[in-house]
């Protein structure tokens, strides 16, 4: 007598335009285990779950839970179902209470009165049962992602109402916020929740996690299920492999004495709205060919960092110095010293996406001889330079349109190689013929080979969050023209929240937190425990456990 | 129901969508005009040939587009930086006001000077009103995050009122029996006919004029592209290092100031004086010619002259045909929607 | 000096003040409702315009008072309809959108009115509502039973908001609307509903101009008086209570220029040009404006198109 499985998913397809998102996806969950869904950015995982939680319509395919057809599309049938998810961008209201977020959705739309009390009840009894402290009248905005986080877990697992708390959860990408301590904490919760006889869908890109907590593993790649296997006794780099289709080489990074101190700053304070300051008395120097890599859970102030090290915000106490000496805050006068900055938010951010590449391509350096006269563009010499920088950095989309192509329609790694390219190549000389040929191979970005007149090549690249949301190819490519870069005599200060990125690049790590930073250390010199400790600023050692 | 964005929109669905409004719009007024009773082949037969049918309507809606188009261009440029200008028509008082204070016969207002330089002198008085009349809520929006749409609103109502208030007491006109108007402008300011025994006039080609040199401007020059820029993405344009605020306020001057031209053209080359009627709408008819424009000054031109055809026409065939001028507003509604359904339509494609 | 603080405590200039402030406490609640659900809805003056014209029209054609009004929140609901097809559905400029639903409610308006009635003199007029004597409350009973309506529709739409599961909803999907998807809910139908509803109340707020403060339609009737009411939004922080203080602190201005000028224009022994006393109410428009906008907290999905599944 076999029952049928809790969840059981057949042959789920979704096409996005050209992108074949989910090809032919067949799985089985059973109560009470873990499965994860494992892959790389980009193989799918997250279309799949949406399809599964009815935020999208699967072109194929059917769903069924405890045998039952699950209609498609509508997130209330897969609530009725006992579907529950944990999205990766919170769904939270930030202006309303705990207990508000809590009840929405719970009641009826037509009841005249809403019960806040027994709803209380409700949710302070499920906080108890899992082991998840909130404060219902809290507001969210006042809330740390950790505590942002557990409301989200319990807006799933709340039975009020209408409502059935879930029997199946999914977490997408839930510890991508967490120190390494907090996600500790979590794993315990979802043991607690396994043994509740819930089940759990955890999707991640963390090999090392999925393995410490879960029954089994689905690897998804290029949209296909590459494979199913307990996660008991699996070998990792088997695992490796099939996530991501070849052998993945580290990225080649060539060991240099370090050259002259390129940045250096002091005693850096930047009073931010509330009363603790964004930046309290930050230090840090950085050397030419070397790599200093910030490391810290988002929201402790590597945005305030970020700003004062791309020439946006002046700092309101303390010293910056660029190669000695002190720079206004003014962006264009940052990328004439020679900083090539990469933000954080390339979309709203990095590029105006209504603009054309070859214009987003001039941003930066509109202003400078090179590409402007007498307050007109220098049209020709911009487009070429634009196509240079396609050409080098290997940006792809521009099929249909070269230069021209609007911005906006290209993908997340192509956008991200033209703000690396742009970032990297300085200005030709502004008395130069129009486009000639391009220049032979050698360093992609401008060396002393282009001796500009007014515009330094790059010394020093600050990089905020490279790469993320980018598949395994762009991710590779973008941290090997970082370290050529450095290879070449520059300086990299990477602020990063991916460890794996910042064990792979860094020559020194300083962790961040609350606006302080630590001493920055050779990478050697730290074990994960202890950069999980600073992380998270606390001094307590606290033992990671193992989940069921 | 889902809206799904296209790859690229063809050229031909740029080129259609501004037709199709045009078409769905007047199947609908046809609508209108059928309730009241006319005829409705012959009423739009009426329409058309009032506003474009004969020598005498070509010259009254080119005159009517002249100050269209400059409210049009003020309007496209401010929209450009997403700076929601909805205060052009106080603007465009106010720039008629102070030409009059500049250039009017003396004894009334104005003072004796040479006629180029006076001239010249109205025209920048002009501007500069309708500049300073923008600048204030600019700054507002820019220093505090004050909605602009509802201050410039507002404004249209106090500047108005104070318009109103000259035209009663320190510029009113004399000889003009206790009715409400200005002191006429200086005949040696008055501009030119363009076209003899007919309203056209050379403002005509002032506003033709700005309309080339606005595209230009955006095209090929620094300061088109920071409005650019910032107007669709000023957080990466601040990053880029742009200077985000100083540009919203030049464009906040060049909007303003084309509002003013457009109150000062309308004194000097139509009216001879300010009077609190002068302008039906223009401002507001601005905003609607510059989202038919498609944020375009070169295609300004051509919404310009469309409504100016419709208001004409309107008033034409209401006199022949028992149709209320009406239907031109409602016609140019129906117009402004219908062309807003139409662009999102070359961009996004519906999809169950 | 002394003229004012009279003025101040005669029973007809609260009277006054009462009947301006009731057509922007229900336009207010109106735009507070859109922009509650995340829509910023500025067709207000055009719907204001079509409601005045709608209600008015249908108690001329022989229907009772509150079926007038019925036909002014009906008429007003249509536009919201279209207002919220267009940016809810469509996801276009909200501004944009409410001025275009502006211009054509308020052209359709004129252009039917000019139809129904071709060549008047005077405009024709109705009998409007009356004053609702035999209340023993002073101030009250020189009003009409509209303006007790909207002051009792404070408190209730303050209610809806925070009390129910509506309102919950329409406050979350004008904070995180994917969290309201997330949660199994139609976000598209609730700022429909939102839009509608505030709409109406849009077109109710006109309303009151043709059946009770006055007696016929005139083509300037609401001069900007829809542009208030958003302006009054923002000053009340998004809430009802704030929103009737507001109300009734321009009805003040308003009504306090009215009498200035009445009684000749000598508040401080100055001769002032009576255009003056008009724009003092706009003025303190834009400096309550100004002076609660920097810390406004807007709802945060605002003017912001919510396209399902795109994340």
């Amino acid at each position: 007598m076999t029952s049928a499985p809790l969840l059981r998913l057949q042959g789920i397809a979704k096409r996005f335009g050209a992108l074949l998102a989910n090809d032919g996806i067949s799985l089985d969950l059973e109560r009470g285990e873990v499965l994860a869904l494992l892959g790389e950015n980009g193989a799918g995982k997250s279309t799949l779950v949406s399809i599964l939680f009815g935020h999208y319509v699967a072109d194929a395919g059917r769903i069924e839970v405890d045998g039952r057809p699950l209609p498609p599309g509508q997130p209330a049938a897969a609530l009725a179902a006992g579907i529950g998810m944990v999205h990766q961008h919170f769904t939270l209201a930030d202006n309303l209470s705990v207990l508000d977020n809590v009840m929405l959705g719970t009641e009826p739309l037509w009841q005249p009165r809403s019960r806040r009390r027994e709803a209380r009840a409700a949710l302070l009894q499920t906080a108890a049962r899992f082991g998840l402290a909130v404060d219902p009248e809290a507001r969210v905005a006042a809330l740390s992602v950790g505590e942002r986080q557990r409301v989200e877990i319990l807006k799933a697992l709340v039975s009020f109402g209408r409502k059935q708390g879930a029997r199946i959860l999914i977490l997408d990408e839930p510890t991508a916020v967490l120190t390494p301590q907090e996600s500790a904490s979590l794993f315990d919760t979802l043991g607690q929740m396994v043994a509740a006889g819930l089940a759990v869908i955890f999707i991640s890109h963390k090999l090392d996690e999925v393995l410490r907590v879960s029954h089994r593993i689905a690897v998804l790649r290029g949209g296909r299920l590459v494979g199913v296997l307990p996660a008991a006794g699996a070998d990792k780099a088997l695992i490796a492999e099939a996530m991501v289709g070849r052998r993945v080489a580290p990225p080649v990074k060539q060991r240099r004495a370090a050259g002259d101190v390129v940045l250096q700053l002091q005693g850096a304070v930047l009073r931010g709205d509330g009363a603790r300051p964004l930046l309290d008395g930050v230090a840090l120097s950085l050397r030419a060919g070397e790599v200093l890599a910030i490391a810290g859970v988002a929201g402790n102030g590597q945005q305030a960092l970020a700003e004062v090290l791309s020439g946006e915000r002046a700092l309101d106490g303390g010293t910056l110095q660029l190669d000695g000496r002190p720079l206004p805050a003014r962006p264009r006068e940052w990328v004439a010293a020679g900083v090539a900055r990469i933000p954080e938010d390339r979309q709203a951010v990095g590029v105006v996406g209504d603009l054309p590449l070859w214009e987003n391509a001039l941003l930066e350096r509109y202003a400078a001889p090179a590409f402007a006269r007498f307050g007109l563009i220098k049209r020709r010499v911009a487009r070429a330079h634009a196509a240079q920088i396609v050409q080098r950095f290997d940006v792809r989309g521009t099929e249909g349109g070269g230069v021209d192509t609007v911005t906006r329609g290209l993908s997340g790694g192509n956008m991200q190689k033209l703000i690396l390219g742009r970032a990297l190549m300085s200005a030709p000389r502004p008395r130069s013929t129009a486009a000639g040929p391009p220049r032979g191979p050698g360093p992609a970005w401008g060396g002393p080979a282009l001796g500009p007149a007014g515009d330094t090549p790059p010394r020093l690249i600050v990089a905020n969050q490279p790469t993320w949301g980018l598949d395994i190819g762009a991710v590779a490519y973008v941290h090997q023209q970082l370290l050529d870069a450095c290879a070449a005599g520059r300086a990299l200060l990477l602020i990063s929240e991916d460890l794996d990125e910042i064990f792979a690049l860094a020559d020194r790590i300083a962790v961040m937190h609350q606006g302080r930073l630590t001493a920055a250390r050779p990478r050697d010199a730290w074990t994960l425990a202890e950069i999980g400790l600073a992380m998270a600023g606390t001094a307590a050692p606290a033992e990671p456990r193992h989940a069921a | 129901m889902r809206l799904e964005r296209r790859d690229r929109p063809s050229r031909l669905a740029l080129l259609a969508a501004p037709l199709a409004a045009v078409a769905v719009t007047l199947a609908l007024s046809s609508l209108l005009v059928a309730w009241a009773g006319a005829p409705v082949g012959r009423a739009y037969a009426l329409l058309i040939e009032g506003g474009f049918g004969s020598r005498f309507a070509l010259t009254e809606t080119l005159t009517r587009a002249t100050p269209l188009i400059l409210t049009g261009l003020s309007a496209a440029l401010a929209f450009r930086a997403r700076l929601y200008n909805i205060g052009i028509e106080g603007q465009l008082y106010a720039g008629a006001i102070a030409a009059v204070a500049v250039g009017g016969l003396h004894g009334g207002s104005g003072f004796a000077a040479p006629a180029p330089l006076l001239f010249a002198l109205m025209i920048g008085a002009a501007m500069a009103a309708g500049a300073l009349l923008l600048l204030g809520p600019a700054l507002l929006k820019s220093r505090f995050g004050v909605d602009e749409v509802v201050t410039t609103l507002l404004l249209n109502f106090i500047v108005l009122l104070a318009v109103s208030a000259l035209l009663d007491g320190p510029m009113k006109d004399p000889t003009a029996m206790g009715w409400p108007q200005s002191v006429a402008l200086q005949d040696s300011l008055q501009l030119d006919k363009l076209v003899p025994r007919s309203r056209v006039h050379t403002g005509l080609l002032a506003a033709l004029a700005l309309s080339a040199a606005l595209w230009a401007l955006l095209r090929f020059t620094t300061l088109g592209f920071e409005i650019r820029a910032v107007g669709s993405g000023a957080r990466a344009a601040a990053f880029a290092g742009m200077p985000v605020a100083a540009t919203a306020v030049k464009v906040a001057l060049l909007s303003g100031a084309l509002a003013g031209l457009a109150g000062a053209v309308e004194v000097a080359g139509r009216t001879g004086y300010v009077t609190l009627d002068m302008s039906p709408g223009y401002g507001m008819s601005g905003v609607v010619i510059a989202m038919l424009a498609m944020l375009n000054p070169l295609a300004v031109v051509a919404a310009a002259v469309f409504v100016a055809g419709m208001l004409v026409g309107a008033d034409s065939m209401s006199r022949a045909v028992a149709v209320p001028t009406y239907i031109a507003d409602v016609i140019v509604a129906i117009a402004l929607i219908g062309m807003l359904v139409a662009t999102l339509l070359t961009q996004y494609r519906i999809r169950r | 000096m002394s003229e004012t603080l009279e003025l101040l405590a005669s029973a007809p200039f609260w009277v006054a003040v009462l009947r301006i402030a009731t057509p922007l406490i229900l336009g207010t609640l109106g735009v507070l409702l859109c922009e509650r659900a995340g829509v910023l809805n500025l067709g207000i003056e055009g719907i204001m315009v079509a409601g005045a014209f709608a209600g008015w029209v249908a108690v001329y054609q022989g229907a009772s008072l509150w079926a007038g009004v019925g036909v002014a929140a009906l008429t007003g609901a249509a536009f919201g309809l279209l207002h919220a097809a267009l940016t809810v559905s469509l996801g276009l400029s909200q501004h944009v959108s409410g001025l275009g639903i502006t211009l054509l409610a308020t052209s359709l308006a004129s252009y039917a009115y000019r139809v129904s009635f071709p060549k008047v003199d005077s405009p024709p007029t109705i009998q409007p509502f009356a004053p609702l004597a035999g209340w023993p409350i002073p101030v009250l009973n020189a009003q009409t039973a509209l303006t007790v309506l909207a002051l009792l529709l404070v408190p209730l739409v303050a209610w809806l908001l925070m009390r129910t599961p509506l309102g919950l909803a329409w406050r979350m999907v004008g904070e995180n609307p994917a969290a309201a998807e997330g949660q199994g809910l139609n976000v598209a139908a609730l700022r429909y509903g939102a839009v509608m509803a505030g709409s109406a109340l849009m077109g109710v707020a006109g309303a009151f101009l043709t059946l009770s403060a006055f007696n016929a339609f005139y083509f300037n009737m609401v001069n900007g008086r829809g542009w208030v009411c958003v302006a009054l939004v923002v000053f009340a922080s998004w809430r009802p209570g704030k929103a009737l203080l507001g109300a009734l602190l321009f009805a003040f201005f308003d009504a306090l220029q009215l009498r200035l000028q009445q009684t000749g224009g000598g508040a401080f022994g100055l001769e002032l040009p009576y255009q003056l006393y008009l724009m003092l109410p706009y003025a303190m428009a834009i400096v309550a404006l100004v002076l609660v906008a920097r810390r406004a907290a807007y709802p945060q999905a605002l003017m912001k198109p919510y396209r399902k599944g795109e994340r």
